[in-house]
């Protein structure tokens, strides 16, 4: 699932998973082991935004009948990851399975040994079901203890507007627009040519923020590796010099006037998309839901997808853990293994468009040939996985998603015009240590 | 024996019972009678307050080890650019709001004090802003000083001025969350006010009327002085309700980052640093500490209020 779900109301569909009532308490006894153990027990999982899992479930049911499950759904990821980080630290209250976005596992890697160590339950045997960076983003940084199944990845391309592009006097076609822009600093010439050829008021891009996170996950995959901390928790923002060159480059897009200057999902944002504000969006795969929920019927057909520049990308995607204070461990394990199966992966992209994360899903021709009719029908699944296939894995700190915001912060104060980027750039160095605490 | 001592016993021993039951009613059940507020306190408000101090003296992340650490958390909060920077927005934010408010709410009760057609539908409107959910009353305003669309905006372009963006600046952002919080709270003071004015005897005014003062004089030499006491308390009830400022900053620049209270930390108020630290970077410990700066600010203030009160009553 998504960033994007922190908003009320993107909350789309929360209502019909989370129908259900509180977890009652399980009358199973500790040494259950999946559909062996004849007792009655209940499992909680808790989720955010959609996951998509109710035909799961019930197949689930079906085939162990001594188990019922009851998903609690808490929509919004922001309250979702402060519940359950308390949830964690507290010892109790958390689900038997839990969900866990990508910005949040890093925290919970802190304490890995408050979740089920899964590599103990047999993930070795089926690691091979997830893409590298994937196990790699659910594993501590010694390579012993991996906390989580993947579930989704966000993969990453370019969402454009054909009609503000035609207006423009660029190509349209979503083959031609991907060959406008193999590099970043082609991206920033195309950019030009369209500032020059709009007639309206229309930016090219929408925010400094997703253009500045696409390229360093890109560039910090090529090298080192990791970015705002290396693989012993340091912070480095200052000398990883693929996090300035993620940063010089963003500046150029700023200092060439193509940013509309809207933080993603507020208000202005979701207006911009409506009347056409940007013409191009940096795009995971469940952004394409927002995109159509914000144009509504008007934007249909005027938004097409082309691969991003750089090649590769994620943004957002989740796992499934266990956490050690749960009564049914075992069976919880075994329902996270089943959830997070390709098979399981395959249903939850039915039923609510999430991307798979397992390569084995990506040659499925459910999966290949999915057409989205908003975006001028196109290969929507096979554009995301081109992106998120050939990802390099890339560490991120504990506290990555606390210098992430502040970070993000001074380039938007720079987006602004407040600051220049060299003085965005200074105090970007000391937000990220206060953030870190060093 | 027992026959002739029997039926004595109990009444001897009851009558100490009594009298001690009555006497330990009389000292006793005041303060069972006060105790529920006690107990409660005790368990909300005592506790998690000491319970926080102990948290700041540890290096506390959510998960993870605490250590004890000691002062050292105050030590680096005391040479911390943004909490500093926080406090003076705080009290910025509260100084831009409350001048303007008092005057605008003295203005409206005395207007309302009037022979004014409607009065009593004039009186009950001006507290209506005041029961609005303010998180609804942030989202308006959010939309009225939004960027490209905003009424804002489109006014300013009438006097052929430039669109501003209204949450990148200082000066913009602390004129727009003032107007937030003067919107909610200036008809509550105002009804404030004009209870305090008609409770001025009219004689007063009548007499001052006889020796040819003014409206604009009556003001300044009887209502003014007469409603000191009230100035006094819808300061102290807007102090506190400045020192915890937070759902407007919040709200006016929503999204990722939203508690950093704008890109250069612009209208970042002493609450939302205390979240940040406590639920961005998870460091309790920190956010303890933050909490008691915030104690004792409110300590300081209120000691200034008390000796201002102590002068004020003098000065009567």
């Amino acid at each position: 699932m998504s960033p994007s779900m922190r908003g009320t109301r993107r909350m789309i569909a929360v209502a019909a998973v989370a129908g259900v009532a509180l977890s009652m308490a399980a009358c199973g006894s500790d040494d259950e082991g999946g559909s062996g153990s004849n007792e009655k027990i209940t499992l909680k999982v808790s989720t955010f935004g959609t996951f998509g899992y109710d035909a799961l479930y019930k197949k689930y049911e079906a085939s162990h009948p001594n188990i019922k499950i009851v998903e609690s759904n808490e929509g919004d990821l922001g309250k979702y990851t402060t519940a359950l980080t308390q949830r964690i630290a507290a010892g109790s209250g958390a689900g038997d399975v839990v969900a866990i976005e990508e910005g949040a596992i890093v925290n919970f890697l802190k304490a890995p040994d408050k979740f089920v160590n899964l590599q103990d339950e047999g993930f070795n045997e089926i690691k091979g079901n997830w893409l590298d960076w994937k196990n790699a983003q659910a594993t501590t940084a010694d390579g012993k203890t991996t906390i989580g199944f993947g579930t989704d990845v966000g993969g990453l391309a370019m969402c454009y507007r054909t009609d503000l592009f035609k207006a423009a006097g660029l190509p349209t076609d979503r083959e031609e627009v991907s060959k406008l822009w193999p590099t970043w600093d082609d991206y920033i010439a195309t950019g030009k040519k369209f500032q020059a050829g709009t007639k309206g008021d229309a930016k090219f891009v929408d925010s400094a923020t997703n253009t500045y996170n696409s390229i360093l996950m890109q560039e910090a995959g090529e090298a080192p590796g990791y970015t705002y901390f290396d693989r012993d928790n340091n912070l480095v923002f200052d000398s990883n010099p693929a996090v300035r060159s993620s940063w010089d480059t963003t500046a150029k897009v700023l200092d060439a006037g193509l940013s509309a200057n809207l933080k993603s999902f507020t208000a202005e944002w979701s207006a911009a998309i409506k009347n056409g504000g940007f013409a191009t969006l940096a795009c995971p795969a469940w952004m394409t839901a927002n995109i159509k929920g914000d144009g509504g019927d008007a934007g249909a057909g005027k938004w097409d997808i082309a691969t991003v520049p750089g090649g590769s990308g994620s943004w957002g995607g989740s796992f499934l853990g266990v956490p050690t204070q749960g009564k049914h461990q075992k069976a919880a394990v075994e329902l996270a293994k089943f959830l997070s199966s390709p098979e399981g992966q395959l249903s939850a992209f039915d039923e609510a468009g999430n991307l798979p994360s397992s390569p084995k899903d990506f040659d499925n021709p459910a999966l290949k040939d999915f057409k989205n009719e908003y975006f001028s029908d196109a290969p929507v699944a096979d554009i995301f996985v081109e992106g998120a296939k050939n990802l390099k894995p890339v560490y991120l700190g504990a506290k990555n998603q606390a210098v992430r915001d502040a970070i993000e912060n001074d380039l938007r104060s720079v987006e602004q015009g407040q600051r220049t980027s060299e003085e965005g750039w200074q105090n970007a160095i000391k937000s990220a240590k206060a953030a870190a605490g060093v | 024996m027992s026959d002739i001592t029997a039926p004595v016993t109990p009444a001897r021993a009851r009558s100490p019972w009594r009298s001690r039951l009555s006497r330990w009613d009389q000292k006793g059940s005041p303060y069972a009678f006060v105790s529920p507020f006690f107990i409660l306190f005790g368990i909300f408000g005592a506790f998690p307050l000491l319970y926080t101090f102990w948290v700041s003296l540890h290096s506390w992340p959510l998960l993870g080890e605490h250590t004890f650490t000691g002062l050292d958390n105050y030590q680096k909060l005391l040479q911390d650019p943004q909490f500093w920077n926080a406090a003076k927005n705080t009290l910025g934010l509260f100084l831009v709001s409350t001048v303007p408010q008092y005057v605008l709410a003295l203005w409206l009760a005395v207007t309302l004090n009037r022979k004014i057609m409607a009065r009593t539908l004039f009186r009950v409107g001006v507290v209506i802003p005041n029961i609005t959910s303010v998180a609804a009353v942030t989202l308006i305003f959010s939309m009225i000083f939004a960027k490209g669309f905003g009424l804002a905006n489109w006014i300013i372009g009438w006097f052929g001025l430039e669109a501003v963006d209204w949450t990148a600046h200082t000066w913009s952002s602390w004129l727009a969350i003032s107007m937030m919080v003067d919107w909610r709270w200036t008809g509550y003071n105002a009804l404030i006010f004009l209870a305090a004015m008609q409770a001025i005897s009219s004689e007063l005014y009548e007499a001052a009327a006889i020796d040819g003062a003014t409206r604009t004089r009556q003001f300044w030499s009887i209502t003014l002085p007469m409603l000191r006491p009230t100035l006094l308390f819808t300061t102290i009830t807007s102090i506190i309700g400045g020192v915890q400022l937070f759902t407007e900053p919040l709200l006016f620049a929503p999204g990722a980052g939203a508690i950093q209270g704008g890109t250069l930390r612009q209208f970042q108020t002493l609450t939302m640093y205390l979240i940040e630290n406590g639920f961005t970077r998870f460091e309790f410990g920190y956010a303890g500490a933050v909490a008691w700066m915030i104690f004792l600010l409110v300590l300081i203030i209120s000691l200034i209020n008390i000796l201002l009160v102590r002068r004020i009553s003098g000065a009567d």
